[in-house]
């Protein structure tokens, strides 16, 4: 019986660990679930359309026509910051490497020393000292690393994120270091949207109702209505999350940390992180510098299929160990997030694979991502490999 | 350059091979320093001196990208006013810095690590958590010992292949021998 081994270079993203979602050949990460991103985009879009619609055209005429072309900056970066926060990297952290992470047991064995059979192993925490206050970091079982300081494991995304603020499902994704200030802008400036258009549909209505009657004003410019309502509901909320936020914000503090009251209460240590200076605070995460995204989405590397051929009978032996459905051999199939379990089977013509560190879970039903068209090359290198 | 890039090679192709991974240091905070205490495994390998210097350059580096000073602040004033288009076309300083952080790396693998059989990797790969110190010579003495191995394994074959030729024609031989 005889097999094809097929190497193909792939991009890093499609062997990615973690429950997230990849477009544009990598370029674009979210998580899994992206309905309430799309309510969120159609109660933006559909409220200023409704905006542009009914209430500029009077107001350019009747005010100033610097009223809409504000109204069309302020929406256009809201837009701006809202993608800009939902399809970047929030700082994930890579997954350990087999070596790496047998190294890190070896050292939490011999910390811990022998434990008496029957007993509990010590909880994995290891104790650093930041700015004079002790810190514990605590070890990751998905990820087997030991978790920096401020950064925690997005159950949702199933990834462990640096300075994990939370996972915000009308983003849809997790707010982490490198995209909290895209997230905090988005929530200031729709705040300032919905307070604007709000303002403007009552002078809007005041001074319609001037010349024709309230009732006739509703009636000639329906949208007003809606409008009002979504900015009405939308405010509250929206201008409470700015106001958390930049509370969060002037402490160096994240939601994550607040919830679980790190740093609050006596006996608790004091929040390490603070220059305790509210513009120090402010410029770090506002105008700091911008971090790379440590995960390489679109690097290439190589994968192998073995490929069965069906000659006379196919083996039930090698077509079973294969994940790759047979009916595809010239085209791999477009799975995101799929991990081959090619640590499992050593193959014999190997080249370079960097695999993550295996996973204990069976891997989820595969999905395709939308818009995604990897750019598949099926090198020509086919070893035949001959199995009796 | 060469050298490096066959060394990469030998490394990717081997499977686990001795490694040092030098964790992270987090007394000043969350900022990207690594510990500069010598690990014991490369006391015999390497000067402890030479290792300091290069964490410590390392760890200067990283500082020097994390920086906030004023050119961070304008670089990230003018990025948002252009509501982040800005990086569609310029580079922001952190990404210079990690490349001038991945040559400095080759640079002492091909002069002080190579030399001794030993590798580092760039830490951006192991997503700024570790630097790992692979034991390169171990690689190369199981790669160039398993590589023998297979030509006398070979060698031995093709004997045993002719002996076993010559006697089965010698046996044919004395079968045909008229008496």
């Amino acid at each position: 019986m005889s097999a094809v081994m097929i190497t193909r270079k792939v991009r890093k993203w499609e062997k990615l660990p973690g429950k997230n979602t990849f477009c544009c050949d990598g370029r674009v990460m979210m998580a899994r679930q992206k309905g309430v991103f799309y309510l969120t985009l159609f109660l933006i879009v559909g409220t200023c359309s409704l905006f542009f619609a009914f209430e500029c055209p009077y107001l350019a005429v009747h005010l100033s026509p610097t009223i809409p072309v504000f109204a069309i900056v302020l929406f256009l970066f809201v837009l701006a910051m809202l993608l800009r926060t939902s399809f970047s990297d929030p700082g994930v952290l890579p997954r350990a490497l087999q070596e790496e992470a047998t190294f890190i047991e070896m050292e939490i064995e011999a910390a811990n020393g022998n434990v008496p059979a029957g007993q509990r192993p010590p909880p994995r925490i290891r104790n650093v000292q930041i700015n004079n206050q002790i810190v514990k970091l605590k070890y990751c079982y998905t990820c087997k690393i030991f978790r920096p300081p401020r950064a925690s494991h997005c159950s949702i995304c199933d990834n462990c994120v640096d300075r994990f603020d939370h996972h915000c499902p009308w983003v849809g994704n997790c707010v982490g270091k490198r995209n909290y200030r895209y997230f905090y802008l988005f929530t200031l400036s729709l705040s300032l949207l919905t307070i604007y258009i709000f303002t403007f549909d009552i002078v809007h209505v005041v001074m319609r109702s001037v010349d024709n009657g309230f009732l006739n004003t509703l009636k000639e410019t329906p949208g007003t209505v809606l409008e009002v309502l979504v900015c009405f509901f939308t405010l509250w909320s929206v201008v409470g999350l700015t106001g958390f936020h930049t509370y969060l914000l002037s402490l160096n503090q994240t939601t994550n940390e607040d919830i679980k009251g790190s740093w609050s209460g006596k006996n608790r240590v004091q929040n390490p992180y603070s220059h305790k200076n509210i513009i120090k605070n402010c410029c770090e995460v506002l105008c700091g510098p911008t971090y790379p995204s440590v995960l390489d989405r679109r690097g290439l590397t190589q994968e192998d299929l073995p490929v069965p051929v069906a000659s006379a009978a196919p083996s039930s032996s090698s077509s079973s160990s294969s994940p790759v459905p047979q009916t595809t051999k010239t085209k791999a199939p477009l799975i995101p997030n799929k991990r081959t379990p090619d640590d499992a089977k050593p193959s014999i013509a190997a080249s370079a694979q960097k695999s993550p560190s295996p996973k204990e879970e069976n891997p989820p039903a595969p999905k395709a991502p939308p818009l995604a068209s990897p750019e598949m090359d099926v090198e020509t290198s086919i070893n035949k490999d001959k199995t009796h | 350059m060469a050298e490096t890039h066959s060394l990469q090679d030998m490394r990717q192709q081997a499977a686990v091979a001795a490694k040092v991974f030098i964790q992270r240091d987090y007394t000043n905070g969350t900022v990207c320093q690594f510990q500069t205490k010598f690990p014991s495994e490369l006391e015999t390998r390497l000067d402890k001196q030479q290792f300091e210097e290069t964490v410590r350059t390392l760890n200067n580096l990283y500082a020097e990208a994390e920086k906030l000073g004023s050119q961070s602040y304008i670089e990230g004033c003018l990025a948002c006013l252009t509501a982040y288009t800005v990086f569609l076309c310029m580079e922001t300083h952190y990404e210079k810095v990690l490349k001038k952080i991945t040559k400095y790396i080759q640079e002492q693998n091909d002069k002080i690590y190579a030399p001794r059989g030993l590798l580092l990797t760039d830490p951006i790969e192991r997503g700024l958590r570790v630097v790992s110190c692979t034991s390169v010579s171990v690689l190369a003495g199981i790669y160039s010992f398993l590589s023998s191995l297979s030509h006398v394994s070979t060698g031995t074959w093709i004997l045993s292949q002719t002996l076993s030729s010559c006697v089965d024609r010698g046996h044919h031989l004395r079968r045909q021998k008229p008496d």
